[in-house]
Parts: structure tokens; sequence; C-alpha cells
């Protein structure tokens, strides 16, 4: 049997805290007493595992898979990295889901009563498995800035909302892409949950000019890092290991 | 110095409240993909006994949050997670992974699973039967963990050893699920208190 190797703990002043009292909701939705911390056991380094026959041929195509009837209006991006853990290794045949508004910053979803329209060739989800390096890729509109009820004239910056499974569920991630030289970006309420300024960096998509397509596409550039794992050279160690 | 020449995790921020729009379409209210993730956990094939799950998510005022989005990570009847190192073979078809979000009306939550048997780990630790838990929502910065349990499985409970290990006994409550049958159902109910009274254990894991 061989010995567990567990994740490296999560390095909370990377993340945000959870009572983060200038983005308003976190002040009820956040637990008073410490998280407890558990030593990891087979359930917290096992995930659920994803294949291509889960997903549909133009899943990661955002300007496509929801386009009745021709392309929706908006800034043709292409959002494309590397998911890697924290030893750098890539973490292959993962999955990653994204979702964002449109170009007016308008979501499809019952919920959003924002003025601006709805695109009728847009829908604003999409996602892909990385390859065997760890890679992805993406094709959608640029997503507007749009207004949010937190203080009266907050308003969030240009992001795509996206989530990452990694090998484990200890990986679990959920995060924000953010859009480089957005002047936004340092005014949001969400944005700044994050204390430390380099975290936030890590959050911003790089214009990525060798990766566009001539009179066609420009391409941002996100790579993503997950917890990484401890290799049990010297731990736990059975006999006949 | 030496350099050490590791990467740093990216942070995690809100999934905010349109999170259904990316994760379950189908109840933003648009049809997109083929097949949504998360709908079927435990499939057709998986042995032991077929159960439901429910409950709500109640924020720091006793409020009901309803756009709230819950995964649920469990093994099967046989304690083995769907995964290579997961402790064994499963049944064809099942993932073990579901996706559940609430009722935008009321907030309640509810999925179909089997309940799942005891897991040993590598290092012969015996976790009484229970089901891993990811919350995320607006106002959630960084997702939380917990772990469901069953009432019904006092026995094994008194020895697990994630539950002996909260120090407040008091507090252990909070992560058991308490059995009910409804129409010849077995209904699990867990409800899940984010602050205050009776706030509910979170993990990092």
């Amino acid at each position: 049997m061989k010995p567990l190797a567990t994740y490296y703990q999560r390095s909370r002043d990377r993340h945000p805290p959870s009572l983060t009292p200038n983005y308003k909701t976190s002040v009820a939705r956040s637990p008073r007493l410490a998280r407890i911390s558990l030593d990891q056991s087979t359930g917290e380094i096992t995930g659920p595992t994803f294949g291509h026959n889960d997903l549909g041929a133009l899943d990661n195509d955002l300007i496509r898979n929801y386009a009745e009837a021709g392309d929706p209006i908006g800034e043709r991006i292409i959002v494309h990295g590397r998911v890697l853990d924290e030893n750098a290794r890539p973490v292959p045949n993962t999955l990653v889901e994204i979702w964002q508004a449109n170009a007016g910053g308008r979501y499809r979803h019952k919920k959003d009563t924002y003025l601006a329209p709805i695109d009728p060739n847009f829908g604003g989800c999409g996602r892909t498995l990385t390859d065997d390096e760890g890679y992805y890729s993406f094709r959608t509109i640029k997503p507007g800035a749009y207004p949010w009820r937190n203080m009266v004239n907050d308003w969030r910056p240009a992001h795509i909302h996206v989530s990452v499974f990694g090998s484990s569920f200890s990986q679990r991630l959920i995060t924000q892409l953010y859009f480089e030289g957005d002047p936004l970006i340092a005014r949001c309420p969400i944005v700044n949950t994050i204390p430390d300024p380099d975290a936030v960096e890590a959050l911003i998509a790089k214009l990525d000019l060798n990766a566009t397509i001539p009179l066609d596409t420009i391409a941002y550039r996100f790579d993503i890092v997950l917890r990484g794992r401890r290799s049990t050279m010297f731990e736990n160690r059975r006999e006949g290991n | 110095m030496q350099k050490l020449d590791y990467l740093q995790e990216t942070p995690s921020q809100t999934a905010g409240p349109y999170v259904h729009i990316g994760l379950a379409p189908g109840a933003a209210g648009f049809d997109i993909y083929e097949h949504e993730l998360g709908w079927d956990i435990a499939g057709p094939n998986a042995g032991g006994e077929r159960i439901r799950v429910e409950g709500l998510v109640t924020d720091g005022t006793g409020s009901p949050i309803k756009d709230v989005m819950l995964e649920a990570w469990q093994a099967n009847a046989d304690g083995h997670y769907a995964h290579p190192e997961g402790g064994g073979p499963v049944e064809e078809g099942f993932r073990g992974w579901g996706r559940v979000i609430t009722d935008f009306a009321s907030g309640e939550w509810g999925f179909d699973t089997i309940k799942p048997g005891a897991v040993t780990d590598a290092q012969g630790k015996r976790h009484a039967p229970h089901i891993n838990l990811w919350i995320v929502a607006r106002g959630i910065n960084l997702g939380l963990n917990t772990r469901l349990y069953f009432d019904d499985e006092a026995e094994a409970n008194a020895a697990d050893p994630v539950l002996n290990m909260i120090e407040w006994e008091n507090r252990r409550a909070t992560l058991i699920a308490k059995r009910d049958n409804r129409d010849g159902q077995v209904v699990y109910r867990f409800d899940i208190h984010i602050q205050g009274e009776g706030e509910t254990v979170f993990f990092d894991i």
C-alpha cells in the first residue's frame, strides 16, 4: 500500500478571508468560527474525473455555442493558458469551466435585470478539458463592466468567472479573471477582498499578441495554479515500500 | 538567499450571483449543453441504499441563501471513490460527484444518490460513511468545505477520526444529517448554518 501523498497546505493569506466588510454580502455569509484543519485522507486527495464524452464539440467556443442567427456582438478574444500545480507541473485532463456577461455587461440569467440588452447570439458559458500539457483555450467575446448593488456606484471590472477541478477535491477552485489595464480592477471591492497585491496580479490576464489571430481575434493569456502535492519519499514508510 | 522555485496557488474569488449560468445553465433559464454535469451522482448500476439528501443553507440572519451552489463528493457503498487513488473499483457509471443548486424561491436544495460506505484510507484509518460537500455563493470568498454524516451510523460516527478531532463536542452534531422516511423514500435532512447559532463546522482540507 502506498503512503498517502497529501497536498500542500493552502496559503490562507493569499486567498481572501471570509469576512470582507466592503464586499457587503460577505458580512452575513462568512463563518464566525475558525475552519478546522483536516489531515487529508482519501476523500480529500481524490476528486471527480471527466472525459471528452462529457463535452460537446463547441463547448469551448462561446462565439459559436449559442449563435442562433449569426455571431454575437463584441470584441472577439481568445483566452488561453495552462493549469499548473505549485510544483510547476501541468495538470492534464482537468475540467475548466467559465461563465461571463456579454459585451454590454449583461448576464443571460433570470435574475439579472441590468438595462443593457441580452445578446440573442451569446449564452456566456463554456467548458473544456486541459490537454496532456495542462493547456486550455476558449474563444469568446470580451465581457463588459457592469454595475452591482454594493455601494450605490460600484462597478465590476470586466471579468470571466473560472472554475477548475484539478486532480483532487482539495484543489477545487473558483476564481475570476480580469483584463490587463482595466482601471476598475483597483476600485473593485471583490478584487480588494484579496489582501496581497501580488495575489491580485495573478488574476489579471495579460494581452498576448503572439497568440492572436491577425485580422480576426485578439488573445489574453491566463495561467492557473492549483495546490501542489507532496512526494512521500520519507514519510509514513511501510515495510516493503 | 536561495530561491525556491515553487509557484503560488491562484487566489479564490466569489462565484457571484450568476454561478448557475456557467455551472447549471438550465436553471439560469437557457439550454446550451447537451449534458449538464453533476445531475447523476451514482449512476444506474451503483449498489447500496438509494437515498435523498436535502436541506437549506442559512446566513447569519437565519435567512435561507437562495443562490448557493453545492458540490458533493462521495464514495460508493464499498467505500471506494471513482478515482485512480480511490481505494478500489466502482460500478460503471458511478462518478460520485454531484452539483446541486437551490430552488430560487425557497432556497431548498436536494439530490438523489446512494448512501456511501465507510472509507478506509491508505493509513488504515476508518472514516464513518460521509459525503464531502463544497459550498460556493455570492458573498462567499473561498468555497466552504464540510462533511455530512448520517445519524443512523452512531457507532461509526463515534469512532470517526474527523468528528473526534472537533474538540467542541457540541459542534459535532452540526455535521450529522437526520434520517426520515417519506412515501417509502429514505430522506436525510442536512441544514447548513453559515454563521451564528449552530454554525456548521467548516474545514480547511
